[in-house]
């Protein structure tokens, strides 16, 4: 057992570092991190900047075939490659969803025209891609969506409300579930298109969040003509197309970086002053402080596992099924336990050297929890695949989705 | 990146397993917890056979010269089938002290008996009630004779030595060795003792001048003990580790089974969260656990937080497992017949013989914090 590249991984890792130091500016030692924040109109020019220049290297989709631009490579490469630009400051984040689930849909689904016309643009950040499937009804029951796509002529109307959709405010195109037949029941009666966000009819308004920030919009759809040429897959199989694009979600979502962990709660502890002496020496602080580092390890090394099946070119097991469902509560727990930490000075967004730091946490947690499959439906994806335990009860599932009982 | 286990190491896991699945299936952990016997006998035999005692003893003193990852994946073997041999005193614990501490002499003497299966070893620690600490041990040593008095020792009725904590006089941590004493003489006394777990025997041992001799140096026991239970506490971790597979699998082909209102229970939440968490658990302290053996195998500066972290995670998920198996069972899994008892009770009797996880987690942050401050 080792933590070491293969001759391969290091040749490549090597080949990266010398191509990232000649174009980026390395991070210094502390963890002020360059994160995106999609609400800053400048951060995005420079993405787009930092995306053309991956691009025209080869670097920004290792495992696309050559054909659509990318090396052919491995999913390890395409890791060590994230590893090391992670040690710079560049901004990131902007085309994770096109890429990671939008393009890869269409290469499933699109005319080798539409994929010529659409494909290098993506990929070297000159159109930024959006997926519009959630609705305010249809959440982790994303099947359950009523927009509506109806027939007229040689195309198609939509009228609808899309919600959560990141990026839609800046992004050029997306792909749209919508429902083409609601006489039949609901996974059956789907339809997927893709369409320009600049389409008359289509009217975006950005969601506020609970943590001040605003990637999340809703995106409202008025008589929208989509011709039948933007149609991806067959009428009425619009579910299996979309099962294309989220099988891809969760390793887009995948997990926060640069974020505060034990180190930092361990230099709170040294430094808080309990009635009784510093809050390290606290047995209930350690134990706390102990079971956080278990996990932080514990995920660690579940992604080591995951990529040595990958170094090795097998398929990963399951176990990396785990990390959201570890991560996420977390991160709400640890910011929430180092507030309590700081006194009633917690509250204060200034003052205690980490408290912003932990609050960031303690509220984005919040969110974590939900985003790209919430705690709930994760725990239920691991007992039906992993454990191979039964299918929640679908009650409506042979209902036609117009005779279906709850509207709300 | 390569933290996995090698193509041979899977190999003998699946050997082991294969053995123990049709030589100690759960009737035979069942006869052993209703009966008088102190372990399987055919079972180590069987054991004995295939070469496991010797796994991780160096060639030069007749074991197999093999990584501590070979041991490490029969231990998780040995932990899913429960199986009521003397493995975790023996092969571990009482080997590795020797392997830690012996004197070559002391090595040649016994680690080719237990390599062949001829003699079998423990580590006698506790006297009865409080956590052993070194001001507290009344256990004397002193001009080659041994008095006192030590319980639970695990498989104190068969073993033919133990190693022995005793009091040699020093101050502080100093004032403890670690003792060898041959349990073949007149001078030492065996009892039986009832524990939650009747499927691993322990027995109190009575010393009254027993002759012994000193195993490290005089006054080293503390420390010596620290740094065996770091080693003990990976393989501890992959047992628990394979016991809490074993009882998470039993709890879901249960839940698979059993109906209720109309429906198998595996498809209610309740049930299926349950069980996820289990897994979870699982996955954390499988990792953790890779890890340990890593630095085990490397012996890596990292191995006193590793070993730390791998206890705490396996304890906690072993636990859980035992314990949601028996409430996914309901009833019937309270009952003496069901086998959900074994994993349950084995569980706890892991998650206490090296210390509990609450020790185990102070532990953790102060090396976490020589570690920061290095």
């Amino acid at each position: 057992m080792d933590f070491n590249d293969t001759p391969e991984e290091a040749a490549f890792r090597k080949e990266v570092r010398t191509w990232l130091d000649a174009n980026a500016t390395r991070k210094s030692e502390d963890k002020q991190s360059f994160r995106a924040r999609n609400d800053d109109p400048e951060l995005l020019a420079k993405a787009k900047a930092w995306q053309a220049k991956k691009a025209a290297a080869g670097y920004a989709r290792i495992t696309w075939p050559k054909e659509y631009g990318g090396r052919g490579g491995s999913p390890i490469l395409q890791v060590i490659y994230q590893q090391e630009e992670s040690n710079y400051l560049v901004p990131l984040g902007f085309f994770d969803i096109g890429l990671g689930m939008c393009i890869p849909t269409m290469m499933a689904y699109a005319t080798p025209e539409q994929l010529k016309r659409y494909v290098k643009p993506a990929l070297h950040g000159e159109e930024v891609w959006c997926q519009l499937f959630s609705e305010p009804a249809a959440g982790s029951d994303v099947a359950g969506i009523r927009t509506r796509a109806e027939r007229d002529g040689d195309g198609w109307v939509i009228n609808g409300q899309k919600v959560w959709t990141s990026g839609a405010h800046y992004c050029d195109y997306g792909i749209i579930i919508t429902r083409t037949d609601p006489s039949v029941p609901k996974h059956q009666g789907l339809t997927m298109f893709f369409l320009s966000m600049k389409t008359p009819g289509v009217e975006v308004r950005p969601i506020k969040q609970m943590s001040g920030g605003a990637n999340f919009n809703e995106v409202f759809f008025t008589d929208v003509r989509v011709p039948d040429s933007q149609r991806l897959g067959k009428v009425g199989e619009g579910w299996k197309a979309a099962l294309t694009t989220l099988m891809n979600e969760r390793l887009a979502v995948g997990m926060p970086s640069g974020g505060l962990d034990v180190d930092e709660l361990m230099e709170l502890a040294r430094d808080t002053e309990l009635e009784d002496g510093p809050a390290i020496r606290n047995q209930q602080v350690r134990s706390r402080i102990a079971d956080w580092y278990v996990q932080q390890q514990g995920l660690k090394l579940t992604r080591y596992r995951t990529l040595t099946a990958l170094s090795k070119g097998q398929t990963p097991g399951p176990e990396s099924s785990i990390i959201k469902i570890v991560a996420a509560p977390k991160m709400q727990d640890m910011g929430a336990f180092a507030m309590e930490l700081m006194g009633p000075a917690g509250i204060m967004k200034e003052e205690v050297p980490h408290a912003a730091g932990f609050q960031a946490q303690w509220i984005g947690g919040a969110g974590f929890r939900i985003a790209g499959g919430t705690d709930e439906i994760l725990r239920n994806i691991v007992a039906e695949r992993v454990l191979g335990l039964p299918a929640d009860v679908r009650v409506d599932k042979d209902v036609p989705f117009n005779k279906m009982g709850t509207k709300g | 990146m390569n933290f996995d286990f090698s193509d041979d190491q899977k190999l003998l896991k699946e050997q082991v397993r294969k053995f123990l699945a049709d030589k100690c299936p759960t009737k035979v952990v069942r006869r052993v917890l209703d009966g008088d016997e102190t372990h399987a006998d055919e079972v180590w035999k069987g054991l004995i056979e295939l070469g496991v005692p010797g796994t991780a003893i160096p060639e030069e003193y007749g074991g197999l010269g093999l990584s501590p990852l070979e041991l490490c994946v029969v231990a998780e073997e040995i932990g899913r089938a429960a199986a009521p041999v003397p493995f975790d005193s023996s092969v571990v614990l009482a080997t590795e002290a020797l392997k830690l501490a012996g004197s070559d002499g002391q090595k040649k003497k016994w680690l080719p008996a237990l390599a062949a299966g001829r003699a079998t070893g423990t580590l006698a620690i506790a006297e009865g009630p409080q956590p052993p600490k070194p001001r507290t041990t009344r256990t004397l040593f002193g001009g080659g004779r041994l008095n006192g008095k030590k319980l639970p020792v695990v498989d104190g009725e068969v073993a033919s030595f133990a190693i022995v904590l005793a009091n040699t006089g020093g101050q502080g941590e100093r004032a403890v060795s670690l003792v060898l004493v041959d349990l073949a003489q007149a001078a030492v006394a065996r009892k039986r003792v009832e524990t939650i777990d009747p499927a691993r025997k322990h027995a109190e041992l009575t010393f009254k001048d027993a002759t012994a001799e000193l195993l490290g140096a005089e006054g080293e026991g503390w420390r010596t003990l620290e740094r065996l239970y770091d080693a003990a506490a990976v393989y501890f971790a992959f047992a628990q580790v394979g016991g809490a597979e074993a009882a998470m699998w039993m709890a879901r082909d249960y839940a698979l089974q059993r109906q209720a209102f109309g429906r198998p229970i595996g498809s209610y939440q309740a049930i299926k969260h349950k069980l996820a968490d289990c897994y979870v658990k699982l996955e954390l302290a499988r990792s953790n656990a890779y890890y340990g053996a890593m630095m085990l195998t490397d012996g890596g500066a990292d191995l006193p937080l590793a070993a730390a972290a791998a206890r705490i995670a396996a304890t906690d998920a072993y636990d859980f497992a035992a314990k949601e198996n028996i409430q996914t069972h309901g009833g019937i899994g309270f009952t003496w017949e069901a086998d959900t008892q074994f994993h349950y009770r084995r569980a706890r009797v892991m998650a206490l013989a090296l210390g509990g996880p609450m020790a185990w987690k102070d532990k953790l942050v102060s090396r976490l914090e020589q570690k920061n401050a290095a």
